[in-house]
């Protein structure tokens, strides 16, 4: 008998939650926007939470499909709105919906002042719907729609601030790089198809067993392994498909955390995991994985230690430790990377929320040379922004350490594994702790470096500000008509506008503009939309009328002025993921250090056949069997080694970023064009943009647009309409409007007929 | 008995006069006395072949054509007085409102 959790609650209720704020919203208190909001996913939650308890309960552990419908059935081929839920799909969920609910709880605090709070709160839901669905998917296809819902969610949640116009072209970007890896995820499930006529994950894994390891040569199976890759590579942002992620940085601060660090960036690591025994079966695909994971990993950590943005650093960091995933996904080790994907949820995740309360706090400042010194300001944030930092930096004894050092230990030992992928990644964990701990030591150690502004300087207080000096905070009040006006010059001027509202009539605009701009505002407001203006600092009754009021709100709201500690809403998910940062490693303590490894053996169903399909007799295998006490030993020195990387990365931290600080400056100096380059992301970007970008838009506008389409298809039709009116032309004065011409046409007409039925003697 | 080929002669000679006044002519009455001509020219044709033939249906036909252009010539004249009182004319030429 086997139970019926109602699987097809879980994601289904979020759904519901993003139908309700998305269609409903606009009218809803934020209050209850908030509450629908988060209602519905803590619904979701408390559904995951009693189905991974009776999963546990039950006495067999064996995967376990509910059809909900059936969905495609066409010449053989079925698919069913079906979902599988196995020891992998069931960590999965409870990482997205745990990780998720608390993102969701952070968001309230951290969006309730921005526009469009209830769209905001509807797209979220919908990521979390997508993201349920790829992972409880029962096959490729159900599994493909959660793939690209997500990549519309994160489209969307990119593009949140869409009148921002980098904000825009960030999420065509991420839309974009990810058609190119879906592009062959889709080839790959179409290949799928024509060979097992099924796309069902208990169908198509069996049958992939029977067939024998492709290692003499590449195969079929190579060939989906490598194109499942490239999908991979796509969502889960690795080389040579990782540019959108950084870009991504422009959407919500709480939306890199849940989307673009925590669990959809996960998802190409879940789907490569998931179909481990196709790569199982072809060693050259998993080598392909491992390689592009292991580059991407060191290429990322290299970028990150030039970044000066906070959320570009952990962008880059994010790439870097999904690098690290792919490299033990490479190795064999599946239940490796699976779990450093857990660890890397809750202390990415965290990264990401406290670097949003100290964007929140400085509002909205985010280059880290304009911080230091908050240590004291926002202590909630700087501990469990500390939590976070030594769990990815690796420090012994919290989460990141564990599953880093797995990963680590199986690239060495494992039979796929090698010493060069150990090197790479024992010398990437040294950058990844020194990158971290320089945002560290950057954000919350020295003395503040930000600039005062206005609102410091007429408040008096003691405390520095938060507006740089170059950004003023205006709300603008304009008659309705004169919205999309004002709205372009503002960013003509280089401004930004953060939010908008409306009124009866009357927009209020919230925009960011250049403070010494602001007396230009006036005048042009003024001179373009024909009301009497005037410039007030204390005029909040006046809103009521159609003129035009600049209100500088730096000024106004002294509590935006000053650095202040994030609401409570926010920080009390921040400590349950810090705390969960701390604590999240212990259920996979590895052997070596005297732990039971308790996620690897509770994973290992699903990976079983892994370890069955090795082929019998390589050296590796053998080795390992033979010196097993052996092979105990260098992991412990492999340990050793990676925990001396972790510390020297923070000792070099601590001796560039707070012992010597002008040292940075004249290594760079001294450096030249090389941080330049690094500084420069490699010119990626640029490289991308010449090699690829330009010549399909030169090539699309010349070739495809002005030679096919408008010399070929368009003249074509304008050509055939063109004779057919010229030829009409001629035939319309045949149409004289004069009744005896028509009469003679008629008369002529019937005349033909007559002479040639006469002469052809028809009768 | 006169032979059938002088009928259909005649015939033909009165609906020619008919189609050159239908032409020629601008007055609108006396292009629809044309028409009748044409009418009619035909009518003798078709009696000429029944009496030939010795069938009945082409007499009939006759019968529906003269009923059929009284018809006409009452809706026709109904018209033309309509077309003169508007435009005060009842030269075709001039009836020229759906030239281009």
């Amino acid at each position: 008998m086997t139970p019926n959790f109602h699987l097809w609650l879980i994601p289904l209720l979020p759904l519901a939650g993003a139908a309700v704020n998305g269609l409903l919203g606009r009218n809803f208190s934020k209050r209850l926007v908030a509450f629908f909001g988060l209602f519905f996913v803590a619904a979701s939650l408390a559904v995951v939470w009693t189905v991974a308890i009776r999963f546990w309960s039950l006495p067999q552990a064996a995967p376990h499909t509910e059809v909900l419908a059936p969905w495609i059935m066409a010449a053989g081929f079925t698919a069913h709105f079906a979902f599988y839920l196995d020891q992998l799909s069931l960590i999965m969920i409870l990482v997205v919906t745990n990780v998720g609910f608390l993102i969701h709880v952070y968001s309230v605090g951290y969006m309730w002042e921005e526009g469009g709070f209830y769209r905001y709160f509807s797209y979220l839901n919908l990521f979390m719907f997508f993201m349920l669905t790829l992972v409880l998917a029962n096959n490729y296809l159900l599994m493909f729609i959660g793939w690209e819902g997500v990549g519309l969610a994160s489209y969307l949640l990119i593009g949140f601030f869409f009148v921002r116009d980098s904000a825009a072209s960030a999420g065509k970007k991420a839309f974009i790089v990810n058609r190119i890896g879906d592009f062959g995820f889709l080839i790959a499930l179409f290949l799928l198809i024509q060979h097992f006529g099924t796309l069902d994950f208990d169908k198509v894994f069996p049958a992939i067993s029977g067939l024998p390891v492709e290692t003499a040569g590449a195969g079929l199976l190579t060939a989906i392994g490598l194109l499942l890759l490239a999908g991979a590579c796509g969502k889960s942002a690795q080389i040579p498909l990782y540019v959108w992620l950084p870009d991504a940085m422009e959407g919500p601060t709480p939306v890199s955390s849940l989307i673009h660090a925590a669990t959809m960036v996960t998802a190409g690591v879940y789907m490569v995991a998931r179909s481990n025994v196709i790569f199982d079966h072809a060693p050259d695909a998993l080598m392909a994985v491992a390689i592009v994971g292991v580059i991407t990993a060191l290429f990322a950590a290299i970028i990150g230690m030039a970044q000066n943005d906070i959320k570009k650093v952990l962008a880059y960091s994010t790439i870097s430790q999904l690098g690290y995933m792919f490299l033990a996904c490479g190795v064999g080790a599946f239940s490796a990377g699976i779990f450093h994907l857990m660890t890397h949820a809750f202390f990415k995740g965290l990264l990401f929320l406290a670097a949003g309360s100290v964007i929140h706090a400085l509002g909205g400042e985010q280059d880290m040379r304009h911080m230091g010194g908050l240590r004291k300001e926002i202590p909630w944030t700087f501990w469990t922004m500390t939590a976070a930092t030594v769990a990815i930096a690796g420090i012994p004894f919290f989460s990141g350490f564990f599953s880093k050092d797995e990963i680590l230990w199986k690239s060495l030992s494992s039979p796929y594994g090698s010493r060069a992928y150990w090197t790479i990644g024992v010398f990437t964990a040294l950058l990844t702790s020194f990158y971290m701990f320089r945002l560290w030591f950057m954000t919350f150690f020295g003395e503040y470096r930000g600039s005062g502004s206005h609102g410091y300087e007429h408040a008096g207080h003691a405390h520095p500000t938060l507006a740089s000096a170059k950004d003023v905070l205006a709300e603008i009040v304009v008659p309705a008509e004169f919205v999309s006006t004002v709205m372009s010059n503002i960013i003509e001027r280089g401004g930004m506008v953060v939010s908008f509202e409306e009124r009866g009539g009357i927009t209020i605009l919230s925009a960011s503009v250049p403070a010494a701009k602001m007396v230009h505002y006036e005048e042009w407001l003024r001179e373009h939309t024909n009301a009497r203006g005037t410039w007030s600092e204390h005029a909040p009754d006046q809103q009521g009328k159609a003129e035009v009021l600049v209100r500088p709100l730096a000024v106004e709201h002294e509590h935006r002025g000053h650095i202040h500690e994030s609401p409570r809403v926010m920080l009390v998910p921040m400590v349950i993921l810090a705390i969960l940062a701390v604590i999240g490693g212990y259920i996979g303590v590895p052997e070596a250090l005297g732990g039971h490894n308790r996620f690897d053996h509770f994973l290992a169903p699903v990976f079983r056949t892994a370890a069955g399909a090795l082929p019998a007799g390589t050296p590796a295998t053998g080795e390992a069997a033979a010196e097993g006490t052996a092979a105990s030993h260098s992991e412990t020195i492999a340990t050793a080694v990676s925990i001396l990387m972790a510390f020297l990365g923070l000792f070099f931290a601590w001796l560039l970023y707070y012992k010597k600080r002008d040292l940075p400056d004249r290594i760079a100096a001294s450096l030249g064009w090389l941080y330049n380059t690094v500084r420069d992301k490699f010119y990626v970007d640029e490289i991308y943009q010449a090699v690829i970008v330009t010549p399909l838009v030169k090539g699309s506008a010349l070739v495809l647009w002005r030679g096919v389409d408008v010399a070929g298809i368009d003249a074509t039709a304008n050509d055939s309409a063109d004779s057919a009116r010229s030829l009409s032309d001629k035939f319309r004065h045949m149409q004289s409007g004069n009744v005896r011409s028509y009469a003679a046409w008629i008369a002529v007409g019937a005349a033909v007929a007559i002479a040639y039925m006469i002469w052809m003697g028809v009768r | 008995m006169v032979p059938l080929h002088y009928y259909l002669l005649l015939s033909a000679i009165l609906f020619a006069c008919g189609i050159t006044g239908f032409l020629i002519k601008r007055n609108i009455i006396t292009i629809f006395m044309s028409i009748e001509l044409m009418l009619n020219a035909v009518n003798l044709s078709f009696v000429a072949f029944a009496a030939h033939w010795h069938v009945l249906s082409g007499q009939v036909f006759v019968f529906f054509v003269m009923v059929v252009a009284a018809a006409e010539t009452a809706v026709g004249l109904a018209i033309i007085i309509a077309v003169y009182r508007t435009r005060e004319t009842l030269n075709v030429d001039q009836v020229n409102l759906l030239k281009l």
